[in-house]
């Protein structure tokens, strides 16, 4: 519990009005997509670095935990004020600062939400290609502290990539600059990269510079359906193979499929098993040949269907295939642990097939899509929490799952971070040297431990 | 532990549905005004899932984050577990007031925010309006629970009463053609009292299309403003008045030309009151079925804008009702305006989003309700549209007074006028 003179303290730096301990307010940022609660103290809205810094100075003074928060849309508990103490809210620090369009850069604050950002580059004809698919309503600052990805990773990346500098309070409270707008920079070491993914735990950032690209021509969606998941998994590696990186390779099992289709009834063809939606973008020249040659790659492999959408209407229904995906796994069961491990691309198909093993062997429903091209699946344990023994099966199972790709090369977790949810599996995949190197980082940088404890690392 | 006999007790089930996942903060309008967490539905409902366990005292802030909300529906069109917010939103705060033991949020929220005419709303609304206002307009009527808007502060623009409301001016059954349907009229307080010529396009309208037209004297307040303001006693008795009233015109169709007014009768009557009257429910959901918009009816009846619509040089624009969106209709009153002859259509920015009035959210929070009312009146002026059509008087009410405080002439307009502008009444 905070010392009510710290409360003051912490009140006159931000305002009165950006400072909050009614119950309501402690109750609404004490949560997030994982549906945990823990309850803060008092909760903060920092209009910039400076005020950031202040707040980190003083707990490192009277040593109270700080939990930075952007949308509260993370999917493994980052932002959750576990223990009580501060937290941090993002939203006021979000000012697009600059688009350069002579140097394909833009500097930003960490509260801009993704959509927002990408509209307004799009406007001078540039691009931002991270999509995770929160991107209406997650932050920046949120994209950058889990680096983020999505279905253009393919092609393009994640959120990393296009991180070129940063502005961070760092947990004792000093304001740096990290990188800075130049394609190249050695000098030093690269602590942006180190700050991307620290989900909060190193620093808070407080601007971002993002490299941008010019907005593609044009763009190509497919949507192709198989006759087994092999054949849906080989035609990745064989249209890569081919050397045609498509800009999304979406994938969909037969599990996954029938929840969408029996609930919106899509009229998919009776003999899918697995959906590709592959998307092309670039010259439209260059694209209408490279949809040819995808058709002419895939088609030996038990295609039962090809459909191409000729203008964004059509493009935007065969998406919606896709997106209808979340609201369908519902029917299956009432909860869903989901996660989203990764593999080499072409161990797609080993990685369904050990999981289809898990599943029986647990008895469980486990509904399986995401980025192939990527080798990144969302696995989605569907259990009924109401059900005894259920939730213990699940992280039965969600442990072989996480061994599996492992085993395969992989990882756990291609985009959601670790936070609490992961935290008991990591020694799974990081070694005891690895946990030591990393929490000597982290002390170094925060030696009082102030910084969203208790995150990451088992205690 | 459950807090028993909690009107909370009956969206039980729909509070566990939402899965904290912040879709809603994209597009709540509450939220883009307060941008604070309790005032998205998200948080909303975490608030409703705490004041129904009972483990949350309820002071002030309760009040206040309950009364952050337009009852849009903008959250569960988007949801993608379709929880219904406004409903639980209504539900919460028809448990805020009993908690106080008071009938109304609007009396709870008037203490919490220290206003008067909301502590007081009927009674300061008749002695500042006079008594022709308390003469004409019914106590429970919605009206007064919009009209002591001038009061709250000194800008604000309201349209007029009219002289005559449109109630008095028909008889109750107008013969049609043979072959053609027989439709209720609901009028609604708006089209009744102030925007009376919203009412004579419509019937107008229908009787052009040979409708047999009947308007039920009877009719009351559809009841969302007092379902706004949780007083759901008020809304059971409306809407079981309105439920005898319609049934008894023994019609095809229900039809509204005002969106709110519809989206009483057709979403919250048999959410709200159905599910506590279930021998209720059955009767509400048949007039739910019967329930239309205008444009759709026309639409649905092969009604062609040419024969009695337009003549003018007019570019417009449209604005959609959160009522309408969220049921469904954009295309139908965007298709009619295009084949308007003379009318040329052209999409805002943002069309589809909340002008910020939400029933009672405009008297409790004014100064954010005009603040999302801002980026509705830009989107507007960056047309260059002669008029900006819509479908709900609620909305003309907020798009007027958003584009007059900003100096601009802009016509506000129902689109039942404009299809009806060339039928001399
Ligand atoms: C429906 C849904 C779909 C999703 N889809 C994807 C997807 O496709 N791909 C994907 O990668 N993720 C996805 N996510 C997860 C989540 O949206 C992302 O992790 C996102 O980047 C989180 O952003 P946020 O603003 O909500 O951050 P929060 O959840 O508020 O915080 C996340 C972490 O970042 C830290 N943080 C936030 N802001 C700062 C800052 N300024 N400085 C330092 N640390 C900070 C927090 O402390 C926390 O550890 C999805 C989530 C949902 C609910
Ligand atoms: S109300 Fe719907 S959109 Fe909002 S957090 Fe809950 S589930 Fe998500
Ligand atoms: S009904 Fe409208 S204002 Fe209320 S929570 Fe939903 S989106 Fe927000």
């Amino acid at each position: 519990m905070l010392k009510p003179q710290v409360m003051e303290q912490l009140k006159k730096i931000v305002g009165a009005e950006n400072f909050a301990t009614g119950a309501q307010e402690l109750i609404c940022y004490g949560y997030d997509a994982t549906q945990m609660e823990f309850l803060p103290d008092c909760v903060v809205h920092p209009a910039d670095a400076n005020e950031v810094s202040q707040i980190l100075k003083l707990a490192n003074v009277e040593k109270f935990p700080v939990f930075p928060r952007g949308a509260g849309s993370g999917f493994t508990g980052g932002a959750l004020p576990k223990g009580g103490g501060v937290v941090l809210v993002t939203t006021r620090m979000n000012k697009i600062l600059r688009i350069d369009t002579d140097n394909l850069v833009a500097e930003v604050e960490p509260g801009v939400v993704t959509e927002q950002f990408q509209i307004e580059v799009e406007k001078l004809g540039l691009f931002y290609p991270p999509d995770p698919a929160s991107l209406k309503f997650s932050t920046l600052g949120g994209n950058v502290a889990e680096c983020a990805g999505g279905p253009r990773a393919v092609k393009y990346g994640v959120t990393k990539d296009f991180v070129m500098g940063l502005e961070v309070v760092v947990p004792t409270g000093e304001i740096i600059r990290t990188g800075g707008e130049t394609v190249k920079g050695v000098v030093g070491y690269d602590l942006t990269k180190l700050l991307c993914g620290s989900e909060g735990t190193l620093g808070i950032i407080t601007k971002i510079i993002f490299k941008l690209l010019p907005y593609p021509a044009a763009k190509k969606t497919m949507l192709t359906v198989f006759d087994s998941i092999d054949g849906a998994a080989q035609a990745v590696s064989t249209i890569i193979k081919g050397k045609i990186i498509p800009t999304t390779l979406e994938f969909m099992d037969h599990a996954t499929l029938t929840c969408v289709d029996r609930r919106f009834n899509l009229g998919l063809p009776a003999e899918g098993r697995a959906v590709l939606l592959i998307e092309v973008d670039g010259d439209p020249d260059l694209i209408e040949k490279q949809a040819g040659a995808i058709h002419d790659l895939i088609q030996p492999l038990g295609l039962v269907q090809f459909r191409v959408a000729k203008n964004a209407a059509e493009s935007e229904e065969l998406w919606r295939v896709r997106r209808l995906v979340s609201p369908s796994l519902r029917d299956v069961n009432p909860d869903k642990f989901n996660e989203d491990i990764v593999v080499p691309r072409s161990k797609v198909p080993d990685v369904i097939r050990k999981i289809e093993v898990i599943q029986q062997r647990y008895d469980i429903p486990i509904v399986n899509f995401g980025h192939a091209g990527d080798g990144n699946i969302h696995v989605n344990i569907m259990i009924d929490k109401s059900q005894a023994g259920q939730e213990e099966k699940a992280h039965q199972a969600i442990k072989e799952v996480f061994q599996a790709a492992l085993d395969l090369g992989g990882t756990m977790s291609g985009e959601h971070g670790v936070g609490l949810a992961k935290q008991p599996y990591i020694p799974l995949e990081l070694s005891a040297e690895q946990i030591g190197v990393m929490q000597g980082i982290k002390r170094a940088l925060d030696p009082n431990n102030i910084l969203n404890p208790g995150k990451m690392f088992p205690a | 532990m459950t807090k028993k006999n909690s009107p909370l007790e009956r969206v039980e089930k729909e509070l566990k549905k939402c899965v904290k996942c912040g879709a809603c903060r994209a597009n709540c309008p509450a939220f883009s005004a307060f941008q604070r967490e309790p005032a998205v539905a998200r948080g909303k409902v975490a608030l409703a899932q705490h004041i129904m366990k009972g483990d949350i005292t309820l002071d002030d802030g309760s009040y206040a984050a309950m009364s952050k909300c337009l009852l849009c529906g903008s959250c569960v069109e988007k949801c993608p577990n379709v929880v219904p917010t406004d409903e639980i939103v209504v539900a919460a705060r028809e448990a805020l007031a009993q908690q106080r033991g008071l009938t109304t949020f609007h009396q709870a929220v008037g203490r919490v925010v220290a206003n008067r005419s909301l502590m007081n709303l009927g009674a300061l609304a008749a002695r500042i309006l006079g008594p022709l206002f308390f003469r004409k307009v019914p106590a429970t009527s919605g009206l007064r629970l919009r009209f002591p808007l001038p009061f709250l502060g000194g800008t604000r623009h309201i349209p007029q009463l009219a002289k005559k409301p449109f109630l008095k001016r028909h008889p109750e059954e107008i013969p049609g053609k043979p072959g053609q349907p027989r439709v209720a009229f609901f009028v609604g307080c708006m089209s009744n009292f102030v925007y009376t010529e919203i009412g004579e396009a419509t019937l107008a309208l229908l009787q052009h299309m040979g409708c047999t037209v009947v308007i039920p004297k009877l009719q009351n307040c559809c009841g969302l403003p007092a379902m706004s303001g949780g007083d759901i006693n008020t809304v059971r008795e409306l809407a079981e008045k309105n439920l005898a009233v319609l049934e008894a015109c023994r019609a095809d169709y229900v039809v509204t030309s005002c969106a709110t007014c519809g989206g009483a009768l057709h979403r919250l009557y048999p959410l709200v009151v159905g599910k506590r009257n279930p021998e209720l429910a059955e009767r509400l959901k048949a007039l739910a079925d019967k329930c239309i918009d205008t444009a759709v009816l026309l639409q649905k009846l092969g009604f062609n804008p040419e024969e009695t619509g337009g003549g003018e040089n007019l570019k417009v624009t449209y604005h959609d009702p959160c009522h309408l969106r969220t049921a469904g209709i954009t295309k139908e009153p965007r298709r009619l305006l295009t084949a308007t002859p003379g009318v040329q259509l052209v999409e805002m920015e943002g069309a589809d989003k909340c002008c910020g009035l939400g029933g009672t959210f405009n008297v409790y929070h004014y100064d954010s309700s005009m603040k999302i009312n801002a980026g509705k009146t830009a989107a507007i002026q960056a047309t260059g549209a002669d008029a900006v059509a819509t479908g709900c008087p609620g909305c003309m009410m907020q798009l007027s007074d958003g584009l007059k405080q900003a100096g601009d002439k802009t016509k506000v307009i129902h689109t039942v006028q404009l299809l009806a502008s060339k039928i001399r009444r």
